[in-house]
């Protein structure tokens, strides 16, 4: 047997370290922290299935080839692929565009943003300059050895940062929109940071990407004190997408995540969850739906560093065909963070023969005075529930999808707003109503 | 209306056979009642009819106005007219109540070719029919049949088909669970459908159902066959002597 010597050896491996080796000339003032990130990847190589965090995710075995980072889109093309991104089109939203990883200030609502207090900076002027940079690129504690976050570090095209004061209340939602416009891969970054007080709903939505595009994004949510962040995000197909989101949340915040990933290709949403202040709320949600060959996996650590704090995980997942579901879920419960209450539950309904579900669920917990349980359940649609809705004259599709619907409700209900949750159960509807 | 001629019926999975040459006919107008021990296939046969794909069809016809019934699937017998009022409806958690009704009332009419209901006159036809059955608009708001009572869930189906309007009624035991007054309610919703184009099966054990719902046919059913076919006296004589004379005419 061959030892391993170097960790770079598969073609996206390579194609990676000679993309940087092109990128790397004009970076300009990042150039050291993006060095620093890329020397990561450089000596682990992409994440395959002996790192434990990425067992049931094999990006190695997936990325055959990695595509080259995608150019600037013009905004013709901006402009097309945002008229086709109208997944959220019934709610009344601000939206703040980005394309191929880059904000495009033409298409988003930035003036309209500054008359409500919200401040909007496109991450690439941040980047320009050295210490501004720092604050944007240095990864957050508990994902400083991923690898994902290093490449979008590295390789880091653009993105926004948005800014909520102290006590504001934004009068409608935010919609950042990630168009995908052309070939390519998008590497982009959004920096929500709510002050003390402050309420706010972000919706993000990623359009589908063409069949070689790639998609690593990084979102990082700072929820202040007595602060109030609502968010859903949407991944609707591609070939490869890698989010990765920080959420950190102060005293007292309260906190309410959705993320929907609907696709064939290959999807990972990795969630760390850090609360920094006690009395703080958090109901995570993740809805995942597949089919044909796709796999979606949902990742999520949740970090209880402090007391008296509640989380809820509550994952759905509906998989056809031969797709699969991934769900690993770890609270983390530190030992002076007594009064930690933390639920986490998944639940699957396969709807094919080849379907599948892997779940891990972890409980990591120090303290001794906290409630903390996990649970699992993965079945086929009930025939006694079909036939009872088809006895009433309601045709096997419309009764499945109707199952299906009632299977997810809890966890889009949850998000408690209700023009979100419309816009979201619209997209169930319409997954249903394609044949598989 | 229905005509059931030496029907044969297995449970899929084992092979048991349940029902072992059952003849029946139903003339429209009439109501006919089935009565029979325990375990003597009475659901089996109302599952049959709607259309339940657990149990095989190893001879014999059902002809629902002069068509066989077999090649439909449950929704396109549903659409044609049927209706079975379950012994034991199920609770399904997520699923609207208003939402359930408007899509069984709207997906029939569209098979009937028949265009959908407008959302107030949808509502306003629940709201009436829900105050004749003594249903709240409380539990209307709730999933279906979720954490209703055993006598709510009745009158729960009860309000389907008075929705639905079907042309066969097929009632399972609809009085078990029902308390006097409840008994009452039901029977009179049933008896508002009494029509001349419109046919009814109740299956139940007791004759106070038929005090108010009265019979124009009864039947025992024994060990999957029909043993015994009267007039409304027969439920009378039944709730007598019980079904031993039947029973024991079969074991032999
Ligand atoms: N799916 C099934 N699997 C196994 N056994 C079945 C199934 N369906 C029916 N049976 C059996 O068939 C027989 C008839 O059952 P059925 O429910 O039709 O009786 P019934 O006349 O309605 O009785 P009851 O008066 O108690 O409601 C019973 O012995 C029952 O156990
Ligand atoms: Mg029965």
């Amino acid at each position: 047997m061959n030892i391993e010597t170097r960790a770079l050896k598969t073609r996206a491996e390579t194609d990676l370290a000679s993309q940087y080796e092109a990128l790397r000339a004009s970076a300009g003032a990042s150039v050291a922290l993006r060095d620093k990130a890329f020397a990561l990847f450089e000596a682990k190589g992409l994440p395959h299935r002996r790192v434990e965090e990425y067992k049931y995710s094999d990006l190695r075995a997936h990325l055959k080839s990695a595509a080259a980072p995608a150019a600037v889109a013009s905004l013709e093309q901006s402009t097309a692929s945002l008229a086709a991104a109208e997944a959220f089109a019934g709610v009344d939203r601000f939206r703040v565009v980005l394309d191929n990883g880059r904000l495009v200030a033409g298409l988003s609502d930035l003036e309209a943003l500054a008359r409500e207090g919200v401040g909007v900076t496109d991450v690439a002027l941040l980047l320009e300059d050295e210490a501004r940079a720092r604050g944007v690129l240095s990864a957050p504690a508990l994902a400083c050895d991923d690898v994902s976050v290093a490449l979008n570090t590295a390789f880091l095209q653009g993105g926004v940062a948005i800014a909520v004061g102290e006590g504001a209340s934004v009068s409608k939602p935010v919609e950042i929109v990630h168009l995908a416009s052309g070939e390519g891969a998008r590497y982009s970054r959004v920096e929500v940071s709510l002050g003390t007080g402050a309420k706010f709903t972000l919706i993000e939505s990623f359009a589908p990407t063409a069949s070689s595009g790639e998609v690593n994004a990084v979102s990082n949510y700072m929820v202040g004190d007595e602060a109030e962040l609502t968010t859903a995000r949407l991944v609707a197909g591609g070939d490869t997408h890698v989010s990765s989101i920080f959420l950190t949340l102060g005293t007292s915040s309260r906190v309410k995540t959705l993320g929907f990933n609907v696709g064939t290709g290959f999807a990972r949403t990795q969630s760390f969850v850090s609360f920094t202040g006690e009395h703080a709320d958090a109901d995570l949600l993740g809805i995942t739906m597949l089919r044909g060959k796709g796999h979606g996996d949902q990742t999520l650590v949740v970090d209880h560093a402090v007391p008296h704090c509640n989380s809820r995980e509550l994952f759905k997942a509906v998989v056809d065909g031969q797709a699969e579901a991934v769900f690993q879920g770890k609270i983390i419960v530190r030992p002076h963070a007594q009064k930690t209450d933390g639920r986490m539950m998944t639940q699957a309904l396969l709807l094919s023969e080849e379907a599948s579900m892997a779940n891990k669920p972890e409980l990591e917990i120090f303290a001794d005075d906290v409630q903390c349980a996990h649970g699992a359940t993965s079945g086929q649609i009930d025939e006694d529930l079909l036939f009872y809705l088809r006895a009433r004259g309601i045709p096997e599709t419309e009764a499945r999808a109707l199952l299906v619907l009632a299977f997810l409700a809890e966890a889009v209900e949850e998000l408690g707003d209700e023009a979100i949750v419309a816009a979201l159960e619209e997209r169930v509807r319409g997954w249903l109503s394609v044949e598989a | 209306m229905l005509e059931i001629k030496n029907l044969h019926a297995r449970i899929a999975e084992d092979e048991t056979e349940i029902l072992r040459g059952i003849d029946l006919t139903v003339k429209p107008g009439e109501v006919h009642a089935i009565m029979g021990p325990n375990g003597s296939g009475k659901s089996t046969l109302s599952y049959i009819l709607a259309g339940k794909e657990d149990y095989e069809i190893t001879e014999g016809d059902i002809l629902f106005n002069g068509e066989s019934l077999l090649d439909m699937e449950a929704d396109e017998r549903a659409a044609a007219g049927l209706f079975l009022a379950f012994q034991y409806p199920i609770e399904i958690p997520g699923v609207a109540t208003m939402t359930f009704l408007k899509t069984a009332l709207n997906a029939q009419r569209k098979a009937r070719g028949e265009g959908e209901l407008s959302t107030p006159e949808f509502m306003k036809r629940v709201k009436d029919k829900a105050a004749e059955l003594n249903i709240t608009m409380d539990m209307l708001k709730r999933p279906l049949n979720v954490g209703f009572s055993g006598g709510e869930k009745k009158r729960s189906e009860i309000l389907q088909m008075s929705l639905l309007e079907p042309k066969l009624c097929v009632l399972d035991e609809t009085d078990s669970g029902l308390d006097i007054d409840a008994l009452r309610i039901v029977a009179d919703g049933v008896n508002r459908l009494r029509s001349p184009d419109r046919a009814m099966v109740v299956i139940t054990h007791y004759q106070r159902l038929l005090d108010h719902i009265v019979p124009d046919v009864v039947h025992v059913l024994s060990r999957g066959r029909i043993v015994k076919t009267g007039g409304k006296e027969l439920a009378l004589e039944l709730e007598k002597n019980g079904y031993a004379d039947y029973v024991g005419e079969q074991a032999a």
